[in-house]
């Protein structure tokens, strides 16, 4: 394995810089390990040739004094950003030749930086999965394995599992997720790395194949806190073709780690030690707690007393937003198409051909939860408690900077390994998704390993638009961390 | 809350999803197991309470009703199952 792979983008940044390799070398070395880490299945489409290419314009710009924040950095794309030319599928059979005529914001915003990406990686269809299972295309494996029983294939988490995995593999140094309930920090705990899903509205979801539109937004998966600070700001802007883009400003995000954090108050909401938890989740959480302390920062225990309620209004806000948003898929302008006796019948027949289970399941709950007569007692009712969750933040964040929980319940299972009742795997994401709900950034790092080797997250989360103060933690919590595992897979 | 084959046999026709009959039984019990999920939220006290349609505290932009796009017809149709001097085709629905 290349040493230059396992170098953080603000290692590789200084070493292209210093012309110690070029683009071209760093961007062969990483496609050299995506090929080794075929079998990961991380990847749904590759642009290798297209990434080569791209890395020698890199190095064109380096010499010329003009590289942006990116300049030659490879990454991965998750399956979800629209790719002019190239195919984006959202791991669904109904997209599965769908190749876009236009580019994404956000997928633009990279290119623009200098990023080069390596490929599409894998995710559940449409994100809806916390396992990356629900692919059209085939599970993605965690390269993680446990010490107890190293043959077992594990889930990378998901909906951005092919990203996480492709990240912890070494084969990209950064890549794109996209985060509904949890798509990013769960997989991002699952896999030992850090990934931040950033305020609602920080990042474009023009081109962004939706999902619930309410809920989704764009982030950036990486090994370090600073790298995901890099590639936020590139990422992220206000774009008037989404119109629920903020107009605001985007700040140095990397300016932000000042690596201090003395006086902040962090807030440790009690209702996230519900019954069960596990105790290795528990003692990850205390340790979390210990360290803020010692660096300066005071913990303060607060409620936010509806957050039991924030999994059955996800689940019904999201199908309802799903079904809505996925009638587009009709047989007709693009994507599968099976024929019928008439429109109705080719629209039936090609949206029971194009999604799978999980899609068509969230889809029907949808559909029902706003029919006549149902609207009322499911879709507002959920809206409403959706605002009494949003308002408990609102309420903690008058007395407290940031706020500690875990990131996920447990470490990473194994594939096939859960039971046949969809509100189990809902679960996994029962700590982010009031985060998603109330719109605030939250960031997972990883901050520990299980008994069995596997990595654990703890989770962050910040006032709307302060991304700055959770980067800021985040990166005081890694270095007195100072998370070194490796995964199996790139011991070797 | 438990939804018959009947209910799920209608919402699958409201959502354009062909179902066919020896899937029912099985969605039916996978669907009202999770609407009995939701169900808990009937406890809440909502009263007064605005629903939240979006956490953006923003108003929606305007811009001046002008074309800004178009001219892509071909990019427009490249996707497209079946198409015919430049128009979607589709079945027959005029009878």
């Amino acid at each position: 394995m290349s040493k230059l792979v396992s170098l953080t983008m603000a290692e590789a940044r200084k070493g292209l810089a210093a012309k110690e390799f070029t683009a071209v070398e760093l961007v062969d070395a990483h496609i050299l390990q995506a090929e080794k880490a075929r079998p990961l299945n991380a990847f749904v489409t590759e642009t290798f040739e297209a990434a080569r290419a791209q890395a020698a314009a890199s190095d064109q710009r380096l010499a010329k004094g003009q590289a942006g924040a990116m300049e030659g950095l490879p990454i991965g794309m998750k399956d979800l950003f629209c790719t002019e030319g190239v195919r984006t599928t959202a791991c669904s059979k109904i997209l599965e030749n769908f190749v876009p005529p236009y580019e994404s914001t956000v997928s633009a915003n990279l290119k623009k930086a200098g990023a080069v990406v390596l490929g599409k990686t894998a995710l559940d269809e449409f994100a809806m999965g916390s396992s990356n299972m629900t692919s059209a295309f085939g599970a993605v494996e965690n390269p993680w394995k446990r010490r107890s029983d190293p043959a077992a294939r594990l889930v990378p988490g998901g909906s951005s599992g092919g990203s996480a995995a492709a990240v912890a593999a070494r084969t990209v140094m950064g890549a794109t997720g996209t985060d509904t309930g949890g798509s990013i920090r769960q997989p991002a705990a699952f896999c030992g790395i850090t990934g931040i899903k950033p305020t609602y509205g920080r990042c474009s979801r023009w081109g962004v194949i939706a999902f619930a539109s309410s809920l989704d937004q764009a982030g950036p998966m990486a090994r370090t806190v600073r790298d995901c600070a890099i590639m936020l700001g590139a990422m992220a802007g206000h774009d008037p073709k989404d119109s629920t883009s903020a107009p605001v400003a985007v700040p140095d995000f990397e300016a932000a780690l000042s690596g201090d954090v003395r006086g902040l108050k962090v807030g440790i909401p009690r209702e996230y030690r519900p019954d069960g938890l596990s105790d290795e989740v528990q003692a990850l959480w205390d340790k979390g707690i210990a360290l803020l302390k010692a660096a300066g920062a005071t913990p303060v225990e607060i409620s936010l007393p509806h957050t039991k309620y924030a999994l059955p209004t996800y689940y019904i806000v999201a199908p309802a937003e799903c079904s809505s948003n996925l009638a587009r898929y009709d047989g007709l302008r693009y994507g599968r198409r099976v024929d019928g006796k008439s429109l109705d019948e080719m629209y039936a027949k090609s949206r029971a051909a194009g999604f799978g289970s999980e899609v068509r399941r969230r889809i029907l709950i949808g559909t029902y939860v706003l029919s006549a007569g149902y609207y009322d007692a499911y879709y507002a009712k959920a809206q409403k408690v959706r605002r009494l969750i949003a308002e408990d933040f609102t309420k903690a964040f008058q007395t407290v900077d940031v706020i500690l929980t875990p990131t996920a319940p447990s470490a990473a299972f194994g594939i096939g390994e859960t039971d046949d009742n969809p509100v189990t795997m809902w679960l996994n994401d029962v700590f982010t998704i009031p985060t998603s709900l109330a719109g605030l950034p939250g960031l997972s790092l990883p901050a520990g390993l299980s008994a069995d080797g596997l990595p654990l997250g703890l989770q962050l989360i910040g006032r709307p638009f302060d991304e700055e103060t959770v980067l800021r933690v985040a990166d005081v919590m890694e270095k007195a961390v100072g998370f070194d595992a490796v995964p199996a897979f790139v011991e070797g | 809350m438990s939804l018959d084959k009947a209910t799920v046999r209608t919402i699958a026709n409201l959502a354009r999803l062909e179902v066919r009959d020896d899937e029912l039984d099985h969605l039916a019990g996978e669907l009202s197991n999770i609407m009995t999920f939701v169900e808990q939220l009937s406890e809440v006290n909502t009263d007064g309470v605005q629903p939240m349609t979006s956490v953006a505290a923003l108003s929606l932009p305007r811009r001046a009703d002008v074309v800004t796009d178009g001219n892509c017809r071909d990019k427009v149709l490249a996707n497209a199952p079946e198409q015919q001097d430049g128009f979607f085709l589709v079945p027959k629905v005029v009878e």
